[in-house]
């Protein structure tokens, strides 16, 4: 079996070639999940690249992504494989009266009537593969139950054609906003890695690779005023997606520099609650004013 | 000592700071540093890191055990040799350091690797204190800061930056680094300490808990910041899971068209019935709050946490008492400005008070006079407060009668479940009539909230 990355190093650099900027620690996990083969487990807050990140390995990789979206009600049927009824009633019909029961049974619990949903795809396929699990914290509890069985084993359990384990396991991403706790046997089977706000270096690398036809003393002065966003007690700071949002609005409206005015006109792309609104306008205004 | 000890005692002293380390997560952090080798400290810190650490809020408590158990250097490093030793602590070695720290803050850009350097050099030129005997010295972070005059630093960080920009933000950028550097010396103190006792001693006696942890009346400013941080996202978690369990206990009435819908599936018959959810029970809640000094905090942070799940409840009103009551109700506007709304609470702290004197008798008689319209027998009432009344009349007969105007009744005590009822506290008097719940730290606040909704 191949491995994933050759070294923190190799991951950081490869990653970075398909334009996801990583820091140290985050490029470390990245290897170790791939050299360990473990889940790795994404935790932070909405919009600092949590997604991006599987997406950015698979692309490194040259892998394949299949991703499993995440929502309450999630059941086995969505995540898992599923008969596929209708096909399998038609058969059985096609078939008349004079087939065997035998026959019959065999016949429509084959691979020809299996629904297989992301997991078991990600499971049954032969070549590399990013298996995404997206926002796991707004599942069920069941389907953590489920996810244990695939995470550690790597195995699914059907039980008409018995288990299908992976030919090759595949590169595991889960994704958690952190709105529930996950239980500690799906974080144990897991490596952990928060992904929080980055320094303003790495951001303004960001925004630059992101967005290039951004001058660099925008960039710096759209980062700073972020920063200082983000040290106000907001409902929601500001992350890196917005961050970008907020760059693209300057390039498009051709605004050369931040002042006073375009930050008021344009505050909304950042911020998106009327009460942080208010007290940002407020905090950056402040101390122009005493000068 | 082996790698190997290291990394077990490493282990047991996460398992004793309370991060719940298990044998299978500590093979795969040796696994993993046998993948990254130990040629890179922060590499084996973020592999360490990865294995082992599975909540945000165990971080701070693990980087400060992984400095104790795998220091960046021994001793003082290797720069500090006998010659350096009799101009060691000097006058004019402490003004010369004192220049250097200043030079270093005060940049466009802090360097951090060198303000490394100087915390390594200030705790080792100014840190050190005698101890009682030979070997029994020790170190002291205090001493080291005061002695560089780290206080007055500010003020010269203050003019230099001020030329960039304005006052205001010149100040808070001084204290951010000046911050930074205390944390530094603070890390270095307990790194010498732990090279002259052993990582366990320190790890026992000198770390912060989680800040979930961490109890009320003793948290220092930087966590009582940290702790507001949490309420919002602490609230939303309360909130889900709260939804989750009562969509969990749907069994209301048969959804027809869900259960139809359904059905087509497996060809008309509905082998799953569906039902609509059963509407929740909500009851509306009345909170009476001390915020004398003594429990202010506490206060504040209860009526955030309770204010930012007012969803729960058909109605919330909250009243705050030292010895006169007073309602707050109106400060919590549905989506106002957490900063805002603690200001117009301390702001409103004075109309709650006439003496300044918490007297608990005379707050519930006056609550009785005057806000008794707020009690039914839907009211749930949540008293939060020390029950420490200065020796005065306890009211128990009128708080006796507002207990039976609700249907539930609730006491939250910031103070540990020993001291109640020492000095003039009127806790276990209190504990007789209503359902007195300790309340020390977010954890129990949370784990408490939780049940009443």
């Amino acid at each position: 079996m191949t491995s994933w990355f050759d070294s923190p190093a190799d991951a950081g650099g490869r990653l970075q070639q398909v334009g996801y900027l990583t820091d140290d620690a985050t490029a470390t996990t990245t290897y170790l999940a791939g050299a360990l083969e473990k889940p790795l487990l994404v935790e932070g807050p909405a919009g600092v690249g949590k997604t991006e990140l599987a997406k950015a390995v698979s692309r490194a990789t040259g892998a394949e992504l299949v991703r499993l979206q995440c929502y309450e009600g999630l059941d086995e049927a969505r995540a898992l494989y599923e008969w596929n009824y209708k096909k399998q009633l038609l058969r059985i019909q096609a078939a008349g009266q004079d087939a065997a029961w035998d026959q019959t049974h065999d016949d429509i619990f084959t691979e020809e009537f299996l629904l297989t949903r992301p997991l078991l795809t990600a499971i049954r396929r032969a070549e590399p593969t990013v298996l995404l699990v997206d926002e796991v914290d707004k599942t069920d509890v069941e389907v953590e139950g489920l996810l244990l069985e695939v995470l550690s084993d790597f195995q699914v359990t059907i039980p008409e054609m018995g288990t299908v384990s992976a030919e090759r396991r595949p590169y595991v991403v889960l994704t958690s906003n952190a709105t529930r706790e996950l239980s500690e046997a799906v974080k144990r089977r897991c490596l952990y890695l928060h992904l929080g706000y980055p320094d303003a270096d790495r951001e303004r690398e960001i925004v630059e690779s992101q967005v290039p036809e951004i001058s660099n003393t925008l960039a710096q002065q759209v980062v700073d005023a972020v920063a200082r966003l983000r040290d106000l007690q907001l409902k929601k700071a500001p992350s890196i997606a917005e961050t970008i949002d907020w760059a693209r609005t300057l390039v498009a409206l051709e605004i050369g520099e931040l002042d006073e005015h375009t930050v008021s006109a344009t505050l909304g792309v950042v911020l998106k609650h009327v009460t942080d609104h208010d007290r940002a306008v407020q905090e950056l205004r402040r101390p122009r004013l005493r000068t | 000592m082996t790698l190997l000890n290291r990394h077990l005692e490493f282990v047991q002293a996460l398992r004793a700071a309370g991060l719940p380390v298990s044998v299978a997560e500590g093979l795969d952090a040796v696994r993993a540093v046998e993948h990254l080798g130990l040629a890179d400290r922060e590499a084996v810190r973020a592999g360490y890191a990865a294995a082992l650490v599975k909540r945000r809020s165990h971080r701070g408590s693990f980087d400060a055990l992984f400095d104790l158990f795998f220091p960046p250097l021994l001793g003082s490093g290797a720069r500090w040799t006998d010659e350096y030793a009799a101009e060691r602590d000097s006058p004019s070695a402490v003004v010369d350091l004192r220049d250097r720290l200043a030079a270093t803050l005060s940049g466009g850009e802090v360097d951090q690797a060198a303000l490394g350097d100087l915390a390594v050099e200030l705790v080792e030129r100014l840190g050190a204190l005698p101890g009682r005997g030979q070997g029994l010295s020790t170190w002291s972070a205090h001493q080291a800061l005061t002695r560089v005059g780290a206080v007055a630093l500010l003020d010269r960080l203050v003019a230099s930056l001020a030329g960039e920009g304005d006052q205001r933000e010149a100040h808070g950028l001084a204290e951010r680094r000046i911050a930074s550097f205390t944390r530094l010396v603070e890390g270095e103190v307990r790194r010498r300490l732990a090279e002259d006792r052993t990582p366990q001693y320190v790890a026992e006696t000198i770390l912060r808990p989680p800040v979930d942890q961490i109890a009320f009346t003793a948290a220092r400013r930087a966590e009582v910041e940290q702790m507001r941080r949490e309420i919002y996202p602490l609230a939303r978690r309360l909130a889900t899971r709260l939804i989750k369990e009562q969509h969990a206990r749907r069994r209301g009435p048969l959804d027809f068209r869900r259960t139809v819908r359904a059905s087509m599936s497996t060809g008309g018959v509905p082998l799953t019935t569906h039902h609509r959810p059963k509407r929740p029970h909500r009851s509306e809640l009345v909170v009476l709050c001390d915020v004398s000094g003594s429990v202010a905090q506490f206060a504040q942070f209860t009526l955030m946490l309770v204010f930012a799940l007012r969803e729960q409840f058909t109605k919330v009103r909250a009243f705050t008492f030292v010895d006169e009551v007073h309602e707050v109700t109106q400060h919590f506007r549905p989506g106002g400005d957490p900063v805002r709304t603690m200001a117009d609470l301390a702001a409103s702290v004075a109309h709650a008070s006439l003496w300044g004197r918490t007297d608990y008798g005379r707050a519930f008689t006056r609550f009785q006079e005057r806000h008794a319209d707020a009690l039914g027998p839907k009211v749930s009432l949540l008293v939060l407060g020390d029950a420490r009344s200065n020796y005065g009349d306890l009211a128990l007969p009128v708080f006796g009668d507002i207990l039976r105007q609700t249907r539930h009744a609730y006491w939250l005590n910031p103070e540990h479940r020993r001291q109640w009822g020492a000095g003039d506290s009127g806790a276990e008097r209190y504990a007789e009539l209503v359902r007195m719940v300790e309340c020390r730290n977010l954890a129990q606040l949370s784990d408490f909230v939780h049940d009443i909704v």
